[in-house]
């Protein structure tokens, strides 16, 4: 029909114009917002066309489906379609109160730690249990390492999605490192399985702070490189600048966390708001931008990066000998060598293999700050020794509402940019 | 194929064509990035310069119209099932199938949930199964030297193939359908 799509093509060269509104840094370089006006005063008869996204796209980080209802190169509407990564976390999780931590790590599958960190914090909030300073700080080191290498994901494939494929070799030279000391220290690359109610699986192995240490030495000058490569890229920044603003009114309205919210200029950080494993006690800065656009996101999580890099050497420091889990036996199984020493902890050890631990009827809610945003988890428990309900609040699933929004009058190349800025991860989306 | 005699100046190498192209394949095998999840990230760290996975001669390709391998990395389920299918049936032949991981190989720690789909191999045919969760970058390069080690095994296979069907081509339909009738007649009078 002639009219409404004359009318669609309005509308959307009204939504560009306001999405795209130059912010006041005085940059001239910006990019002209995409006109529509040919098409709507000419008598020619259009139509949109739509063009699926995913779920198989190198650009899409994962199974990521967006329908895309495209005027010309203009996106005049997307739909998100998700679900293609539904594996059931939640109703596994109820198969028992420790079988579900390895299923948090493949949540968000490149923020192992983060997720196990929440959920332990939230069964430890319903147990009422007390962690060791000592596991306190390690897992708070930990978070913080796999912030950083969570965001080295982010930084070397928003790179190729730029269409800068270097980035991501510098990245995951980095990023190797930290691997090989969570492999050292747990066994496994990705999947970590190491936190416990009460503290940790064990203690960390000799020398690895040492080595903790010269990675974190060295990091501020790797970041330098990841900056020298990208921040001032005059590609980078024209297909970023200015890129689907959001104000603050709308990332809240929307509830954007994470790096999103904190390119808008709010300086939102759970860390510092609702500390959780001490966090008020560690000195860092919440990195916040002001114009809430592509670049401003790139920024942050920079920024960011050179903040959890401060707060792991403060980690360091403040390392003392001591145990890594509680003694308490109803949470923590006894120690290997003394599960045969009496017949009590003898029991307890084959109650805790079979049975599993009990927690107490009530419910508890913890949210942390992952590196996407604010992950929370909600865990409600009927007094045996299977949980009744997990709940996780995933913060990409949060993030990607307003993508229909925001995309509104991009063009298709803005599409990726805007994916990408997102930092969105599909096995914490569809769960 | 005497490799000591390739230089020499009257030097001729006989081999059958599909002998080459196989030799070719195995060396430049491209995979399809078809990355679902966690096992996604561990294949790009094998692409990565520490593991380096491009001295095999691979190559990452975004779209199945130009790879020789489907590397399934990660849980596959139902609503992504006619996604999978529809890619391996756009993909030219000769075509490989590389189950990396254990969703893909079972359903791994999901294999209880109804939505996962217990391994791939009930959707397409599989050629190796790498297991792990994830698999180290090691072990995918274990299981892409098992599968060279397969193009290669299958050479006699292949080339028996490709003479039988232009033997089928040269005979005729009809004898071959009679070659077939004869030979169940045969089958039927063993059996008997």
């Amino acid at each position: 029909m002639p009219t409404e799509s004359k009318t669609a093509a309005e509308q959307a060269g009204e939504t560009q114009k306001k999405r795209t509104a130059v912010p006041d840094d005085g940059d001239t370089r910006r990019r002209k917002p995409p006109t529509t006006a040919a098409t709507s005063e000419s008598s020619m008869r259009t139509e949109t066309i739509t063009l699926n996204l995913g779920p198989q796209h190198p650009s899409t980080h994962g199974v990521l489906h967006v329908r895309l209802e495209l005027d010309g190169e203009v996106i005049a509407d997307a739909f998100p379609v998700i679900g293609y990564l539904h594996r059931g976390f939640e109703k596994l999780s109820e198969r028992g109160w420790k079988k579900a931590i390895p299923l948090t790590d493949r949540l968000d599958y490149v923020n192992g730690w983060g997720n196990e960190l929440g959920y332990v914090l939230a069964v430890e909030k319903l147990l009422g249990v007390e962690v060791p300073e000592r596991a306190q700080v390690i897992r708070v080191m930990l978070a913080e390492l796999n912030r950083i290498t969570s965001h080295h994901i982010w930084y070397g494939t928003y790179g190729l999605d730029m269409g800068a494929l270097t980035p991501i070799l510098y990245a995951f030279r980095e990023r190797e490192e930290i691997f090989d000391l969570f492999e050292e220290l747990s066994g496994a690359r990705m999947m970590y399985n190491f936190l416990r109610f009460g503290g940790l699986h064990k203690d960390l192995p000799s020398g690895w702070e040492e080595k903790v240490g010269d990675l974190i030495e060295r990091f501020p000058a790797a970041v330098d490189e990841y900056e020298a490569m990208l921040t001032n890229n005059e590609v980078f920044r024209r297909r970023t600048i200015g890129i689907s603003p959001l104000t603050r009114e709308e990332a809240i309205k929307y509830g954007v966390t994470g790096p999103a919210l904190r390119a808008t200029g709010f300086d939102w950080d759970l860390r510092k708001k609702i500390p959780y494993s001490g966090y008020e006690t560690y000195d860092f800065e919440v990195p916040v931008g002001s114009n809430g656009d592509c670049y401003d996101r790139y920024k942050v999580r920079i920024a960011e990066m050179r903040q959890s890099a401060k707060i792991v050497a403060q980690c360091l420091e403040r390392l003392e000998p001591g145990p890594v889990i509680t003694d308490d036996p109803r949470i923590a199984p006894p120690a290997r060598e003394r599960a045969a020493d009496s017949i009590e902890s003898l029991v307890q050890h084959f109650k805790h293999v079979t049975q599993g631990i009990e927690a107490p009827a009530g419910e508890a809610y913890q949210r942390v700050e992952s590196p996407r945003g604010e992950l929370a988890f909600y865990v409600a428990s009927d007094g045996s020794a299977l949980p009744l309900r997990v709940k996780c609040r995933a913060p990409s699933f949060c993030n990607l509402q307003f993508l229909g929004d925001i995309s509104r009058g991009c063009l298709i190349a803005d599409m990726i940019a805007i994916i990408g800025s997102l930092d969105t991860v599909l096995g914490e989306i569809d769960r | 194929m005497g490799i000591e005699r390739f230089f020499g100046e009257t030097s001729i190498i006989t081999l059958r064509a599909e002998q080459l192209f196989d030799w070719a394949r195995r060396n430049s095998l491209w995979y399809l990035t078809y990355g679902t999840a966690c096992c996604a990230i561990e294949m790009m760290s094998a692409g990565m310069a520490s593991y380096d996975m491009d001295r095999f001669g691979t190559f990452h390709r975004g779209t199945p119209r130009q790879s020789d391998v489907m590397i399934v990395s990660g849980t596959v389920t139902y609503k992504m099932a006619p996604v999978l299918e529809r890619l391996y049936s756009q993909m030219p032949e000769p075509k490989f199938v590389v189950a990396m991981g254990a969703c893909s190989i079972s359903g791994g720690p999901y294999f209880e949930y109804p939505h996962v789909v217990p391994g791939v191999d009930t959707l397409v045919p599989v050629d190796i199964y790498i297991p792990g969760c994830p698999p180290r970058p090691e072990a995918l390069f274990y299981g892409w030297m098992q599968l060279q080690e397969k193009i290669k095994a299958r050479q006699p296979e292949r080339i028996a193939e490709l003479k039988r069907l232009r033997m089928d081509e040269k005979a005729g339909k009809a004898a071959a359908a009679q070659a077939v009738e004869s030979e169940v007649a045969s089958l039927v009078s063993d059996s008997e």
